[in-house]
């Protein structure tokens, strides 16, 4: 039988414990940091238990800013990262479940052109076509709204192979019942299709959340208005003004806020975030 | 795989594609091809005037030192995280994929790095380990070293593959515990029947066994490593000092950005994305399970 010891057992709490500290130590430090007056950081002896400056770093992060950067409150970032991912979220869940349902259960000619049209850009990410994405975008007259943020990083083909595999495995008796009580496309997509995906709608959406929310390349080109800013983009103009200016408890203050939302989905949404991770394969 | 019954519709089915095919086309077609024809042409200094050149762009390229510089560090720095990231990662999965109390708990605690953004991974280590006052680098330069990750080229590579690594290893180990959660009990038990100890276990006949899921992993940590840690470098060093922490992406974006070098940044785009499309190729073939078309 396979061993089970007591020994072997307490090796792989120590292993998971010592993973667990070294995983979480950089995140303790910034949520110390952001309880510290700027002197206490800089002078590089800060202690490793909370101070008393909580209230008044979070309270100036959110509703004031950094004095000597964008000045921007970070919470004018957070609710533009929180649009931005929201949009992203749910546009492309919208965009890729309309175009699964015609994919799969639509006979139409280039039916599979269309489908490789889409599946191709998988290979495609924003990183590789920044510059010419970029010009579309101004062209377009987008820079610095939040349509110029969210509608080109909308398309990729994650969520249409998603929901085109999950649509593989409903039983095709469900739609020959649909169709025999005279329901038509829009009735069967709206009373069958639609509650039948809620799992892995919100699923795709956990993890499409996070992916919209900490987006850095595409809101840096884009965003020059410092009232459109990210919470993302923010901290690292902070971090980049002269380096003995930084006021770092601000900067590690605005990490932390930038961090919650992503990381409390993720820990209260976890079985849809792994099985949004596990099913995308991204 | 078709299915049995299908609606017919002449309209419909193109009307339901459109948004996507619209954004895809718009957003993705459109400005690839830009780079590629982008690629071809050489603007004066003004950027007023473009030329067809042929290959010039790429010609030059190759020519030039910082462009293999790019390269060198690009695959040191992903095959860095790679290797530490699967390493840590299936280290903590195989003692998480033990029957303990509080499994789940555990579970949860490892994962949530991967809902940090690349960025912010960047910049909580350069906090950790900044020079003047970090908290880590304190002990590190009391031991006599000079640490400096801001000056010194090595010790910035050495933080940036340290955040990457924090960063990715929540996403290894969910898939290494699936892996191994997916190995039937049986095949483990009659290797323990017949006399085997766990080591030997490990690696005649649980580390073969995951090798679809390390193979998948390590194409996808590469992909990472290329692409999202563009917020980690620029977050931490700027792609400096010297040069030295400029991988091709990053390069592709500066000499865009600061260089205004359209041309030659739209040829490094193309050959990113032959590299790209190389690497989902490989993955497809062996792990064919995304599509059956």
């Amino acid at each position: 039988m396979v061993e089970s010891g007591r020994y072997r057992n307490l090796l792989a709490y120590f292993v998971l414990t010592v993973g667990i500290v070294i995983v979480a130590f950089p995140v303790y430090l910034a949520i110390l940091a952001s309880t510290f007056d700027s002197a206490t950081i800089i002078n590089g002896n800060m202690p490793l238990l909370p101070g008393n400056q909580a209230v008044e770093n979070y309270h100036r992060t959110i509703f004031i800013g950094s004095a000597r950067s964008t000045r921007e409150p970070v919470g004018t970032m957070m609710l533009n990262s929180f649009i931005m991912a929201m949009g992203i979220a749910i546009g492309k869940i919208l965009i890729s479940v309309l175009s699964a349902f015609a994919v799969v259960y639509f006979s139409f000619p280039f039916r599979k052109t269309a489908f490789w049209i889409i599946f191709i850009t998988l290979m495609l990410p924003v990183e590789v076509r920044i510059y010419p994405t970029y010009k579309i975008v101004a062209d377009l007259g987008l820079l610095d709204t939040y349509t110029g943020l969210v509608l080109p990083l909308i398309a990729s083909a994650t969520g249409t192979l998603l929901f085109r595999q999950f649509f593989m495995t409903i039983p095709d008796e469900l739609l020959e019942a649909s169709k025999i009580d005279g329901a038509g496309p829009f009735r069967f997509f709206k009373d069958t299709l639609i509650p039948l995906s809620i799992t892995t709608i919100a699923a795709l959406f956990v993890i499409q959340f996070i992916y919209g929310w900490n987006q850095y390349l595409w809101p840096l080109l884009i965003t020059t208005k410092d009232s459109m800013q990210t919470i993302v983009i923010g901290i690292k103009k902070m971090i980049t003004t002269q380096d003995a200016l930084t006021e770092w408890q601000i900067a590690m203050t605005t990490a932390v806020l930038a961090m919650v939302p992503p990381v409390l989905v993720v820990v209260f949404m976890q079985r849809l975030f792994v099985k949004g991770l596990v099913e995308t394969e991204k | 795989m078709e299915k049995r019954a299908l609606f017919s519709g002449k309209v419909l089915p193109y009307a339901l594609l459109l948004p996507q095919l619209a954004i895809t086309l718009i957003f993705f077609y459109w400005p690839a091809s830009q780079a590629v024809w982008q690629s071809f042409l050489m603007e004066d200094a003004f950027g007023l005037s473009s030329e067809f050149v042929g290959f010039e762009n790429y010609r030059f390229l190759f020519k030039q030192p910082e462009y293999y510089k790019a390269m060198v560090t690009t695959v040191v720095f992903s095959s860095s995280v790679a290797v530490l990231s699967l390493a840590c990662a299936l280290l903590l999965a195989t003692q998480a994929d033990k029957s303990l109390r509080g499994g789940h708990a555990y579970k949860t605690l490892l994962i949530w790095p991967y809902a940090v953004a690349p960025a912010i991974a960047g910049v909580l280590w350069m906090f950790m380990f900044h020079p003047s006052l970090g908290t880590l680098a304190r002990p590190i330069r009391a031991l006599g070293l000079d640490w400096n990750p801001m000056l010194n080229g090595k010790h910035a590579m050495i933080l940036l593959v340290l955040s990457a690594t924090w960063k990715q290893i929540s996403y290894n180990f969910l898939f290494f515990l699936a892996g191994l959660q997916a190995i039937p009990k049986s095949v483990i038990e009659a290797a323990a029947i017949d006399g085997s100890g766990p080591v030997r276990r490990f690696w005649t006949i649980i580390f073969p066994l995951l090798s679809p899921t390390t193979f998948f992993l390590i194409v996808v940590t590469i992909v990472y490593v290329f692409f999202e840690t563009f917020g980690i470098i620029d977050a931490i060093t700027g792609g400096g000092p010297a040069g030295q922490t400029t991988t091709l992406v990053y390069k592709v974006y500066a000499d865009g950005r600061l260089g205004g070098d359209l041309g030659g940044s739209a040829a490094q785009s193309v050959i990113l994305m032959v590299i790209v499309i190389a690497l989902t190729a490989i993955q497809f073939r062996y792990v064919e399970r995304k599509v059956q078309y």
